[in-house]
């Protein structure tokens, strides 16, 4: 075990700027990618489920 | 053999792959999960303080892995792309362009992580190393990937394009990196190494590899979302997509 | 071959009709070299150190210029069509453009240059491996350019994206390149630059046209 407390953990021996800057924006980034690719798949089911509903309305 | 064949060319169809990839998703999650979990525990809590570098090479963890995966996520594009003018098959079209932004944000997070590690170690934020002014470089060629197949209306064109690009960035990926190292070594600017902290910890070794597992793992999930958003784009007007279980108003999954 | 030579010869005159454009791209040439000292400073220490790579520069974004043209015109009134159909086959047709495309615009910039690297005070030595390595390395541009230039044929936004492409694809010919003069100057010779500027050339030369040529073909489809 390398940290004795929490505090020690988020100081990374004074390079607590870099290692968390580092970690943060590379798990924020890949937390954004799936929420960014589930909207384009979720905006495109919208469309086409309305384009169906449209056309069952014209049908009937 | 011929039979391995038609199944082979039965999934490299949309309508077949994409119930596939709906099924590997979830999977390659998990594993993306587990391998990050057990990395970072690697990579912060096993993996011990470098005599040199103090805490701060921590960073390698992920900006290795990261490093690796833009280049790794070039060459499977650039497959993709071969196979896509060999076979003119439609999937792999998608697939290349699923997988060019995370390509591209691979890229990305190795320069800023590269940055954040060099500013503490060499004492500014960019050095022209070989390595990174390359990353620099692999990252331009995504961005001009992705730039060509936006600036393309018509599907088919965007990927054989694409496909063309892809394959001349692949071969000149070697060639740019040579030559970046060539220039670097005959200027001898800060030709701090980066590999050559003076003895790798095994367990450091260990914490990249399952680091890089995990990269690899997200890569292929979310490529696969991608991909499966952009096959219902393309092929929003064919009877199979209009017959999905979510477009007909059952679970939106 | 002669059909070759019958695109460059077309391609030649269609220049000469039109010499503004061949003026414009040593114009420019010459404008963003004499811009540098203006933005550096007039030591000439500096500028003699700086001046293989501001040449350099200044001949990637020159043979730029042009690159968006090369098969532009010939799209836009229907004759790329009529060689695609043409019994030679395209890629030659293909050669025979990008050599014309480089007899315009990167043989003067070759032929400017020493004029231009004397304002920089470089010596006879260093001028005469500046006019070998941008003999042999404009030509290199030239065919990476007709890639792009393929690729973004009929495209929104074509001359920038066409930039975008391709800039980063020159790197190994501007390190090269202006590397040979540095090399020279310092005394290192220039031979082993020189070398792999024209190994590159030569596997350009092999597939640079080849695929420009399927790039072309899909843009046609």
């Amino acid at each position: 075990m390398n940290w004795g407390s929490a505090g020690e953990f988020l100081a990374m021996g004074g390079y607590g700027l870099y290692v968390w800057g580092s970690f943060g924006v590379c798990a924020l980034a890949l937390a954004m990618e799936p929420i960014l690719v589930r909207k384009r798949r979720s905006d495109i089911l919208r469309s086409l489920r309305r384009e169906r509903m449209a056309e069952e309305m014209e049908t009937q | 053999m011929s039979n391995g064949l038609i199944n082979w060319f039965r999934y490299a169809s949309p309508q077949s792959f994409y119930p596939l990839a709906g099924k590997m998703i979830p999977w390659f999650w998990a594993l993306a999960a587990l391998f990050t979990g057990v990395g970072l525990w690697i990579s912060f809590f096993v993996a011990p303080t470098d005599a040199v570098q103090g805490e701060g090479y921590r960073i390698i963890f992920i900006h290795v892995p990261a490093s690796w995966m833009s280049m790794f996520i070039y060459c499977v594009m650039a497959g993709w792309a071969a196979i896509g003018l060999a076979l003119n098959t439609r999937l792999s079209g998608m697939m290349a362009t699923a997988l060019a932004p995370t390509g591209a944000l691979m890229a990305f997070l190795s320069l800023w992580t590269g940055a954040l590690w060099g500013k503490p170690m060499w004492g500014t934020w960019w050095v022209w190393d070989a390595r990174l002014t390359s990353e620099l470089i692999l990252f331009f060629l995504y961005i001009g990937f992705i730039a060509l197949q936006a600036a393309i209306d018509d599907p088919r064109r965007a990927d054989k394009a694409g496909a063309i690009l892809a394959l001349v960035g692949v071969v000149n990926i070697p060639i740019i990196y040579f030559s970046v190292k060539w220039w670097n070594t005959l200027h001898q600017g800060a030709s701090v190494s980066l590999n050559k902290s003076p003895s790798m910890a095994q367990t450091m070794l260990w914490g990249m590899l399952v680091m890089a597992l995990a990269f690899w793992m997200y890569a292929i999930a979310i490529a696969l979302m991608r991909a499966r958003a952009i096959m219902l784009e393309r092929e929003a007007h064919t009877e199979w997509v209009r017959s999905l279980p979510e477009v007909t108003g059952g679970s939106a999954r | 071959m002669k059909a070759i030579l019958a695109v460059v010869r077309r391609d030649l005159l269609l220049a000469m009709r039109r010499k503004s454009e061949v003026l414009t791209v040593l114009f420019f040439f010459m404008i963003v070299v004499s811009l540098f000292p203006l933005g550096i400073g007039p030591e000439t220490p500096l500028l003699r150190k700086i001046a293989p790579g501001i040449l350099w520069v200044a001949a990637l974004l020159a043979s730029m210029l042009g690159l968006a043209r090369l098969f532009a015109a010939d799209h836009a009134d229907g004759t790329l069509e009529q060689l695609a159909l043409s019994p030679s086959p395209l890629g030659l047709l293909v050669t025979g453009k990008i050599a014309a495309h480089w007899l315009v615009s990167g043989l003067p910039l070759v032929l400017l240059a020493p004029v231009l690297g004397i304002q920089f005070d470089l010596d006879a030595g260093a001028l005469g491996v500046l006019v070998v390595a941008l003999l042999l390395g404009t030509p290199l541009l030239s065919l990476i350019g007709a890639i792009g230039a393929a690729l973004t044929l009929g495209l929104r936004g074509g001359g920038v994206l066409l930039s975008l492409l391709v800039l980063p694809l020159y790197v190994p010919a501007l390190i090269f390149g202006a590397g040979a003069v540095e090399a020279h100057v310092s005394g290192l010779g220039a031979g082993g630059h020189l070398s792999l500027l024209a190994a590159l050339l030569a596997l350009a030369v092999f597939f640079a046209p080849w695929a420009a040529t399927a790039a072309l073909r899909i843009a046609l489809e």
